[in-house]
């Protein structure tokens, strides 16, 4: 293949243009070999998308048109029916407002803490060093073991009442009321993955060139104005990136749910993925399991696409 | 093609968790290279030992099998687990099963054992006790072996009894056992008593005392909720002033732990006496009774071979095998026996060092027969979600317990109906 087409590059710069002789275009063209270069390149992502991703989506959408008994492995269309027993689930209302409100809550406090604990952290101190690794170590932990310690300390005679009691609060059955079981099981995300978002945003303010704010100060810009007006505006990139990990981070929490509360008391916690497991895998109903999850998918793409649209408005460096 | 489909099942499966944020079977081989694999969720050394070794005694006699595997799965996630290998094309080809039951004999995956029993020379079918095959019997067809019988008793620890100076009646009420309860409570700060694995959550192991106030989870034939009883009422108006009036009971949120010595009493399983370390004082009782009297509950486990097996016929010949009179009979020391000719005090005692021949005389042999069993239903993990979400609502102190128990049934009705 090589030998030909360096045959005909050859020909075509070296022999004489005769008029009648008809001119070959190479086939290997340097755009086609480019494109030819780039999708290798790309192959194995590409490989992987299709296998783990586009593949196991499409298989969702046909059982999610299905009834599939799991023990006997019989199919059977059914239709849109999966469809409107979604519109027509007493439960799901419920589920999809401890969906948002857990997800909201884990978001907004999430970005919140990383960036104030980022902000703290970006100053040269003693112990620096110790705070940061003690505020990630969290995120190293495997989520299972930390929610099963915090199941432990969140109990009514648990560690946190016991701490409360040393100060004379007396503190509430935090995982036997729909308000405090909610509570707990955000405070529990939050601290266990803030500490991603905290490197995140201490890798961007160390990016912020110092000259700025020399400037800022000399120019008489109070702390608050700095960090509106040349702060948030220089990270603004990584808090559209936060943002996107942390909105999909809270869209998947599964065993903070089925380890603490299992998704009680009542509703109050069922979250949408624990909801889509109890569905297709407690419950063996893998069709309505399946229409669920791609209510999720598509809840998750809806997000990140809107964000991605409204990069242009916020994010600094995407005018 | 076989493999197709497998690899079509199993990622099927995937294809839900993936989109969730979650998370081979044996090829058909020839009649002389079987494989055969049982799913359990015990991982008792002991018994995977017991049940090896009848393997091997299987197999000496049957050079068609080239190996019998007892695959230990978690318990809590024992049926999730069964039910995702048979999904995925890849099935055991025998299984354990408790509350699963009634799913896999409702929908036909169970093959059909009567028959093949009874047609096993030496097997002795009529010795099974009629009351434990009900629960794996459809339309006169046993589709389980009921391999584990186990009776629920009233453990008490006489060391906190003797330290709060209170004594239990030889045949207790449950009025009894909650008064003792709280004054355990009141002098020693340990719990009363506990239902054991309830943890307000598994609402059906509170069978164990509705069923003494004449209560029942639904009709005999599982189509009528039975929660909007005024028995049930009852039973539960007793739970619930155990709970936040009497505190006899630790209430939701409180852990304790009666084999850790934390509470007075517990409601557990016979089997559960492999927990009692002898770090104090203990007795056992059978259930306390209740306004209707004296009753008994049992907790029930079958062994049934899987119409997705490839080798079904192998597969029931083995059951047969390892169920038959002398293999009941070493199953007997780890699981109360079906068996009328092995349910006596002295057979259990044999290989039971916490208990005595009278004590298991009188907490496990008679109360088999009459015994009725934890609730059980198909689409059970539906059933119990539902019911639980609803009986939340119960466990808060200003509870309308009538009210509550309304909602139950509210939330069941069309799971029932079903």
């Amino acid at each position: 293949m090589s030998d030909t087409r360096h045959a005909t590059r050859g020909a075509s710069t070296d022999a004489p243009r005769g008029r009648g002789a008809p001119r070959r275009r190479p086939f290997w063209t340097l755009g086609r070999t480019d494109a030819l270069t780039g999708y290798l390149f790309i192959a194995p992502q590409l490989l992987g998308v299709i296998v783990f991703v586009l593949f196991p989506v499409g298989l969702a959408i046909w059982y999610s048109l299905n009834e599939w008994n799991i023990f006997t492995g019989d199919m059977t269309f059914v239709g849109g029916a999966n469809y409107e027993a979604a519109l027509n689930d007493p439960q799901l209302p419920s589920v999809l407002g401890a969906t948002a409100v857990f997800s909201g809550g884990v978001v907004v406090l999430n970005i919140a803490l990383g960036l104030v604990l980022a902000v703290m952290l970006n100053r040269r101190f003693k112990g620096v060093t110790l705070f940061r690794t003690l505020f990630f170590s969290p995120v190293v932990v495997s989520v299972v073991a930390w929610t099963l310690v915090w199941g432990f300390l969140l109990q009514d005679n648990g560690g946190i009442n016991g701490a409360l009691a040393q100060i004379g609060v007396d503190g509430p059955n935090w995982l036997q009321s729909g308000p405090t079981a909610m509570i707990a099981v955000t405070f529990t995300q939050v601290v266990r993955s803030v500490g991603i978002n905290m490197v995140l945003f201490l890798a961007a303010l160390q990016g912020v060139p110092g000259e700025l704010y020399e400037a800022a100060r000399l120019d008489g810009a109070s702390s608050r104005k700095v960090f509106t007006r040349i702060t948030l505006p220089l990270i603004s990139p990584t808090l559209m990136l936060t943002a996107v990990i942390t909105i999909v981070g809270a869209l998947q929490s599964f065993a903070q749910i089925a380890v603490l509360t299992e998704g009680g008391p009542g509703l109050s916690t069922t979250v949408l993925v624990f909801y889509v497991f109890q569905q297709a895998f407690s419950f063996n109903d893998i069709g309505y399991g399946s229409t669920l999850a791609l209510m999720l998918l598509t809840f998750v793409m809806v997000l990140t696409i809107l964000q991605w649209q409204l990069r242009r408005k916020w994010v600094f460096y995407e005018d | 093609m076989r493999t197709a489909k497998k690899l079509v099942s199993a990622l099927a499966l995937g294809s839900v968790a993936v989109l969730s944020g979650c998370g081979g079977g044996t090829p058909a081989a020839s009649d002389t290279d079987i494989e055969l694999r049982m799913t359990v969720w015990t991982s008792n050394e002991d018994q995977l030992a017991l049940f090896d070794s009848i393997a091997d005694a299987y197999k000496a006699d049957h050079p068609e099998i080239k190996s019998i595997t007892f695959e230990s799965l978690p318990f809590e996630e024992y049926n999730t687990t069964l039910t995702t290998q048979i999904a995925g094309g890849n099935s055991p080809d025998l299984a354990w099963m408790g509350d699963l039951s009634a799913d896999l004999i409702d929908s036909g995956a169970l093959v059909p054992l009567t028959e093949p029993l009874e047609a096993t020379e030496g097997w002795e079918y009529d010795d099974l006790v009629p009351s434990v095959t009900a629960e794996f019997t459809k339309d006169g067809e046993l589709y389980a072996y009921p391999f584990s019988n186990s009776p629920f008793g009233l453990y008490v620890n006489t060391d906190l009894l003797e330290e709060a100076g209170q004594t239990l009646p030889a045949e207790p009420t449950w009025d009894d056992v909650s008064a003792v309860g709280a004054a355990v409570h009141a002098a020693t700060d340990k719990g009363g008593f506990v239902v054991n694995d309830f943890n307000y959550s598994s609402w059906n192991t509170l069978a164990t005392v509705w069923t003494g106030f004449g209560a029942s989870a639904w009709n005999e034939d599982g189509t009528e909720c039975g929660f909007d009883t005024p028995e049930m009422a009852q039973a539960f108006q007793f739970l619930h002033d155990a709970a936040f009036v009497d505190e006899s009971m630790p209430g939701p949120g409180t852990t304790a732990d009666f084999f850790a010595g934390d509470a007075a009493f517990a409601v557990a399983q016979v089997s559960r006496a492999g927990n009692l370390d002898d770090s104090f004082a203990y007795d056992i009782h059978p259930l306390p009774q209740g306004p209707v009297g004296s009753y008994s509950v049992i907790g029930q486990a079958g062994m049934g071979v899987l119409q997705s097996s490839a080798h079904v016929e192998q597969a029931t010949d083995f059951l047969a095998f390892l169920t038959n009179p002398e293999n009941a009979a070493q199953l007997a020391q780890y699981f109360p026996p079906p068996r009328q000719s092995l349910l006596t005090g002295e057979a259990l005692a044999a290989n039971n060092t916490k208990f005595t021949a009278e004590q298991l005389q009188t907490v496990v042999v008679d109360q088999i027969a009459g015994a009725v069993t934890l609730p059980n239903h198909t689409s059970p993990a539906e059933i119990a979600q539902k019911a639980k979400t609803a009986l939340d609502a119960m466990w808060v102190e200003d509870a309308d317990v009538p009210a509550v128990l309304a909602t139950v049934c509210d939330s069941i009705d069309p799971l029932l109906a079903k």
